[in-house]
């Protein structure tokens, strides 16, 4: 296990908004050039303030998007019903504007490309930003350990980074992406239609005995029941990481 | 809604954790006072929802790590752990 690295305390600090990029009409991505930016590790996260002209503050926790050897550091953002801070960031927010940042944070939901089991990732809808942090710093690293991603969305237009996974798992570096679409299916559709569940991550999974590393995120409910398949399944608990989104974000 | 929803992972204290320990919090290893479990902070649970925030045991449910803040303060109560190892 890595020891907890020394590297001061955080504190805030401010990034220009440099593109925003529409994922689906619900979710998009915040590029942002921070100046003071110390790099990060796949799988992180940032802290997000707003300050209001009363003085009103709200923060929130984002997964990072981007790889660590992206250039810009990239945040993608579900607009929830209610979220003052993510509605804001979805539909207010404009290219030149600056964002109080706090990061790159945590260490315990986190992938290195120099890692050597199989790997396992398994998202369910906007919980599949970290673990895109994941795969485009495994593409960026040239690492070749054999990956796949389980990806829950509610309709094909609801998943999100839809063409970069295409083009990340027809590049044949060993990355598959297999979706399951759980509300809308498009015509001609024969993927997975149901929830995440046992039988679906023993066929597509690695089996226990590959001691695979497998990261899950997404909405609480959804990461516990991939968290006791997995279980179930026979895979050892401290190979199973989890990041709970819980009920709002907001 | 019920408790289990509101449920997070002790990732979500990394943020606050960071302006007061100059250690990466999420990796360190906490033991429960009340089972003494041992699991790293990230693996624990925890429950943002509140006016502050609660780490708590992902086996026994216990209280670990509380943390309050007004405007200009920060409060952080350990007294549910027995020990962090950095």
């Amino acid at each position: 296990m890595a020891r907890a690295a020394v590297r001061g305390r955080l504190s805030w600090t401010l990034g220009d908004v440099v593109e925003l990029i529409d994922e689906t009409p619900w979710v998009r991505t915040i590029a942002l050039d921070v100046p003071e930016w110390a790099g990060h590790r796949a799988g992180q996260h940032v802290d997000v303030r707003l300050t209001a002209e009363d003085g009103y503050q709200a923060q929130r926790s984002y997964s990072i998007a981007s790889a660590p050897e992206d250039d810009r550091l990239a945040i993608t953002v579900e607009a929830l019903p209610d979220g003052e801070v993510s509605s804001y960031l979805v539909g207010e927010l404009r290219v030149g504007d600056k964002l109080e940042l706090r990061g790159p944070i945590g260490g315990y939901f986190v992938w290195e490309a120099d890692r050597t089991e199989p790997l396992l990732l398994v998202a369910g809808g906007s919980g599949m930003v970290p673990l895109m942090s994941m795969i485009r710093h495994r593409h960026a690293a040239g690492a070749t350990v054999p990956a796949k991603l389980l990806f829950s969305s509610r309709a094909w237009e609801d998943v999100i980074y839809r063409d970069e996974l295409e083009r990340l798992a027809s590049a044949g570096d060993g990355f598959a992406a297999i979706h399951t679409l759980t509300r809308m299916q498009p015509e001609g559709w024969t993927g997975y239609t149901r929830r995440v569940d046992a039988a679906m991550l023993s066929d597509v999974g690695w089996s226990a005995s590959a001691m695979p590393a497998s990261f899950v995120c997404g909405p609480t409910p959804f990461v516990e029941a991939v968290a006791n398949a997995l279980l179930l399944l026979g895979h050892a608990a401290p190979t199973i990481k989890t990041e709970r989104f819980g009920p709002t974000g907001g | 809604m019920d408790d289990g929803a509101l449920r997070v992972d002790g990732n979500a204290l990394a943020g606050e954790l960071s302006e007061v320990f100059s250690h990466e919090m999420t990796v360190a290893r906490v033991a429960c006072g009340g089972c003494g479990a041992v699991e790293q902070l990230g693996a624990d649970h925890a429950y943002i929802q509140a006016p502050g925030m609660v780490l708590r045991c992902s086996h026994c449910d216990h209280v670990l790590l509380v943390i309050t803040r007004t405007r200009d303060r920060l409060r952080l109560s350990l007294a549910g752990s027995k020990w962090i190892d950095l």
